[in-house]
This record gives structure tokens, sequence and C-alpha cells, in this order.
């Protein structure tokens, strides 16, 4: 008896007990459609947030102030020290002191009342320099970013992010040109930042407005020069850890501290990127294993049923041993009809999974990515079930001898 | 002189259960011609159905020598069993144990199947069977939608269809009414008339008069062996 005739006598058997085939892969159906339905959600999430990230630009490295200590004692977190000064970025951005540094971007934060007339917006108002854009990836929808010269004069110029302009400047009319009012004072939008749809660090991206770095100053009326952090593009993806290393350096020479005792802290946009994933992992991870446990009860499922199957078809097999079945033949066709279950259960399961990826980011806003992968991992491993959970009933009716076979009633 | 299709040598066969013993067979010595028709009768527990299954190549005797169609089969293993099975021996049950959920051309070509006979060849083989034992017009029939009488015809078919050395028929009619009964018995009747080897394991005396030669077996020994004279014409 070839592979074909098996073939075709285990789907006989299948669909001569058509409602029980159907329930016996209901088991594998779920356990497959959640898995790959879970890697899938665990895959989206992690491209979402890889996404979102290098949106700010994959060779950023962000150094942040360290921590400080109040006069009573108490320590700040990291960012709470004003360590980091204005000759500081300068510092970093020369080149021949960091030659894997590219463009050096430092920036002060504040947050403060935006006024349009009779409407007012309250959001963070960024002081920075004219490498701002290029070390941020960001381009601009209207109008320009400012110039060398405004950042010296401290010109009352400023660009306003897209969601701040549209909550400014309500209308189809551009706000380039119009002005608004910070603390009393009088300034002239020039840009608006084109929408990067990111965050970092909670803040939207989307929602602030950027002057020169010198206007922030006075209008915040600080006098020092420290700011609140400094963006650093590297020459290139591979020349970031050269930078993160000429960077302390600078900072430690420039501050005279030792590396152990660092009143700064670099993080890198990969890191960032790692931290999330690592997350994201470790949900999937704790997902799948859901899933996998499904997965496995289906498997059961499909070992329970065929032991049933071969107490319920006893005289079948009986007459097909003394018809002249070998052993070897009985057991390859109840290995195939258990493997045709789980391969047929891991089919619709597929399908499901499919049908589930166009339905659920609808349903739950996360995004689904299958990967080709995992969905041809789960056949696989549908069909591996079926055949592995199969070896028992499949031995057990080879084992069963034709003349009790027979006689069963 | 006619060649042997069955040669039973001081077959014996004991069962053993824990510590109790049975001896099923105490020694049997048969020997079957090519184009007998043989009824092996008995009361149950005589050891009719240990030889039905020796005969058969469904068990192996414990003690003594089966030749079939001059192959020692006495010391085979399952597998070489089965292939003897499928070449030489064509069954008959009192069950019909016929698969329901295939038609009739479909049950009657299982052997085949087995044999590794290719599929175009399986289904003509079948079907002319089926027209032999007078149900070419039921070949997509299932068993279901057959009387009685019927599926024993398709089952009689289906040992036909391999051409096997012997047809082995183990009350073949004890499941059927007393017309159905005679349409089975006549069909064998034919067969025999046609040259096959027959062999008719019953407890009804009436069925034995069918056949040409009659084994009683008692106790797990033959006690009798009688040609009948009116063999195939009884009624």
């Amino acid at each position: 008896m070839n592979w074909l005739e098996t073939l075709r006598a285990g789907g006989d058997a299948i669909r001569a007990h058509r409602l029980r085939s159907i329930l016996t892969m209901l088991g594998i159906v779920i356990g497959i459609s959640s898995v790959i339905l879970t890697v899938g959600l665990g895959q989206g999430a992690q491209d979402q947030v890889k996404s979102q990230i290098s949106a700010l630009g994959s060779n950023l490295l962000i150094v942040s102030p360290g921590s400080s200590t109040s006069s009573t004692g108490v320590r700040g977190g990291f960012g709470s020290a004003s360590t980091l000064t204005l000759q500081d970025a300068e510092a970093i951005g020369d080149e021949t002191a960091a030659p894997d540094v590219k463009q050096v971007a430092a920036q002060t934060s504040t947050n403060a009342s935006l006024v349009n007339g009779t409407t007012n917006w309250t959001t963070s108002v960024v002081g920075t320099t004219t490498t701002w854009p290029e070390v941020r990836k960001r381009t601009l929808s209207a109008g320009r970013f400012f110039t060398e010269s405004e950042v010296t004069s401290a010109a009352h110029v400023v660009v306003l992010g897209s969601e701040t302009a549209s909550e400014l400047f309500a209308g189809p009319v551009s706000p380039v040109g119009r002005s608004v009012a910070v603390d009393g004072t009088q300034l002239t939008v020039i840009g608006v930042l084109a929408a990067s749809g990111a965050s970092s660090n909670g803040s939207d991206e989307d929602d602030q407005a950027i002057t020169p770095m010198t206007t922030a100053k006075r209008l915040s009326g600080a006098t020092n020069a420290s700011v609140s952090t400094i963006y650093v593009e590297a020459r290139s993806e591979r020349s970031l850890s050269a930078a993160y290393q000429e960077i302390t350096g600078l900072l430690d020479n420039l501050h005279g501290v030792t590396a152990s005792a660092a009143d700064f802290s670099i993080a890198s946009q990969q890191s960032l990127v790692a931290t999330a994933n690592s997350t994201n992992k470790t949900m999937t991870v704790l997902l799948a294993g859901i899933a996998a446990i499904s997965l496995l009860v289906g498997g059961i499922g499909v070992m329970n049923i065929m032991l049933v199957s071969v107490t319920e078809r006893i005289r079948e097999i009986g007459l097909r041993k003394a018809l002249g079945a070998a052993p070897k033949v009985i057991r390859r066709q109840f290995l195939v009809e258990a493997s045709l279950l789980g391969l047929a259960g891991g089919v619709v399961g597929v399908l499901i999974a499919v049908a589930g990826a166009q339905v659920l980011p609808g349903l739950i806003d996360q995004p689904v990515s299958l990967s080709l992968l995992a969905t041809t991992g789960a056949l696989l491993t549908s069909f591996v079930l079926g055949i592995g959970f199969g070896v028992y009933p499949a031995s057990r009716a080879a084992r069963l001898t034709p003349i009790d076979a027979l006689r069963s009633e | 002189m006619s060649t042997a299709v069955v040669e039973l040598d001081a077959i014996r066969k004991t069962y053993r259960g824990g510590s109790l013993e049975f001896e099923a067979l105490r020694g049997i010595d048969i020997r079957i011609d090519q184009g007998e028709y043989v009824a092996v009768i008995g009361p149950s527990g005589s050891g009719k159905s240990t030889l039905m299954n020796i005969l058969g190549c469904l068990d192996i005797p414990t003690e003594g020598t089966y030749h079939l169609g001059g192959e020692d089969v006495s010391t085979m293993s399952e597998a070489q069993l089965a292939h003897v099975r499928n070449r030489r021996i064509g069954f008959v049950f009192q069950q019909f144990h016929l698969l329901t959920s295939l038609p009739a051309w479909r049950n009657v070509e299982l052997p085949l199947i087995y044999a590794g006979t290719g599929r175009a060849e399986r289904r003509s083989r079948a079907v002319r069977a089926l027209e032999r034992v007078g149900l070419g017009d039921r070949i997509d029939h299932r068993p279901g939608e057959l009387s009685g009488g019927q599926q024993q015809r398709v089952a009689v078919a289906r040992a036909l269809v391999t051409e096997p050395d012997m047809i082995l028929a183990d009350e073949p009619t004890g499941n059927l009414d007393s017309a159905s009964t005679d349409a089975v018995l006549g069909l064998l009747d034919e067969l025999h008339r046609a040259g096959r080897t027959i062999v008719l394991i019953t407890h009804e005396h009436e069925v034995a008069a069918r056949a040409e030669r009659n084994l009683v077996i008692r106790d797990g020994q033959i006690t009798a062996d009688t040609l009948v004279a009116s063999g195939g014409a009884a009624v």
C-alpha cells in the first residue's frame, strides 16, 4: 500500500466521522491561530516602537545632566542637575576633540503659555541651535527654521510643532507670518514642523514651540548657560560607540569628574529600542507560552480522539489485517490520519489568524504583523503535533491481533 | 493426482492464561486438495474457531506444521502472515465485515490495495467480481443500502477478487434468513463447480451437507472425515 493510498484511506476515515474530526481539529485551530496572533501582536508592537524611535534618528545620542543633591541631602534623579552647559555642547561639536560626532544640538525646555488673540495653549518652549532639525531628523511643512544670525540676535521668532500650530491657529490659513505671545513677548511664527507622530520620554514631539536658544533664555529670564539636553548625531550607526566614548571623555574632563562619579548620562536610540523591545518580548513570550499550552491541549485532544477511534474501529482494523494489511501499514494509516487532522487544523488556524490580523487592529488599536516564519512554523508544528500525538494510538492499532479485533462486538 | 492446498501436520494449539492451560487443538492432520469443497463441523467449544484461525493464518499453531499452497506458514511473523493472507486466502465472515462508509466496489477492492495493485485494475477487477456474484448493478451502493444476503455476496466478491488459493468461509450464513442462505450457498456451489477450493466452517448440518466432504471436530480432534454422497447437490 503506497503513501497515496494511505492518504486516501486517511481522508476517507476523516470524512466518515465529520463532526468528530472537526471537533478534534478545533483544539489545534484555536492553538495555532492564537500562537500566530500573539506573536503577530508582539511583532507589531515591536515594529511600532522601532519606527517611532528610529523616526527620532537612529544615530542619535542623548546627553542628559546627572542628579543633583539639595542642601537637605535629597538627591534628585538624572536630569535634575544643571551640569550641562552650552560650552559642553560646543566642545562636543569640536571636530578635533570628537571626530565621530557629526552635529550637536543643545536644547533647553520650559513650559509656557502661548497666546494667539483669544486662544491660548500651554506647551513646552524649546530653545536650541540651528542644527536642531538635522540632528533630530525633523522637516518643516511650511516656512523656514531660524538662522544663525537670528540666534545671535535673539530674534523674536518661533517654529511651531504641527499639533501646537493647529491648536493655536484653527482654520486653513497658514500660521507662518503671524505672531503668538509668550509671557507678553510677541514672537513671529516663521515655520511649522512636519508631523512626526513620534514621542520621546512621554512628550509629544508634535506639540512644542522651537525658538533660538538665546530667545528662550531671555523669555525664561535665565542667565546661566545650562541646557537640559544635548542631542548628538554620530557620523554613522557604526561610529555610535566611538562617539559615545569621545563624549564621555570630553565631559569627564570638562567637569573634572571620574567615570564612576559622572554627573551626566548618555543614552542612545538603540538602547531605547532595546529596552522597549525587551518589554515587548517578555509580553510576547508570556502570551505565546499560554497559546502554546493551548496548542499542546489541542494535541492531546487529537491523541484522545485517535485512541477512541482505534477502539471504535477495532473491527475495521481486524478486517484490514485479515485482508492483508501488515502492522506497519495499519500504523501508517493511523499516523497519516492523525497528521492530516493536525495539518487541517493548522491550515484553518492560519486562515483564522490571517483574518484576525485584518480585524484585530481595528478593534484594539494595535498593529498585528504576521510573519511568514511564524506562520509556516505554526503549520509545521500542527503537522508534527498530529504525528507526535498519533504515534501511541497508531501503535496500539498496529498491535491489535486480527482475531481479537474481528471477534469484538 | 491433485495438488494439496492445505496440509496440516500434527497441529496443536495451547492457550495459556496465567496458571491455566487449555489445549484447544490436540494433534490435527488435514490435507485439502485443489478444488475441494470441505465443511468443518463441530459444536461450540470444539476447537472449530481455533482451527479456522490457524487455517486462515490469523494465528499460528503451538506445535506442528502448516503448509499453505506448499509454503510453510507455521513459523511466520505477523507481517509475513499478512502477506500470505492477502495472496492465498479469501475470507467470508459471519458478520460480513464490510466497511459501511465505502461503496460496494471499494469494499471489494480492499485486498487489492494491500496487494499493491494499480488503481484502474483494482476498479475493473472489483466490478468483475461483483458481477460474478450477481451484484453488477449495485457496485456504488453502500452496505447500508443492501440486504443481508447482498452484503454477504459483496463479501464473497471481496474474497474472490484476489483469486486466492482457498476461500475460507466462517459461518457465512449464520446471520442470514433462509432465502439469503440458499442464495449464498448456491453461490459457493457455483464457485466450487468453477474449480475453487472452499473451506466452510459451520455448526449446521444442513449447511455442511452442501459440501462434498465433511470434517467433524470435537474436543480439539478430528473425529470423522466423510465424503458426502450428494456433495454440492443437496437442498
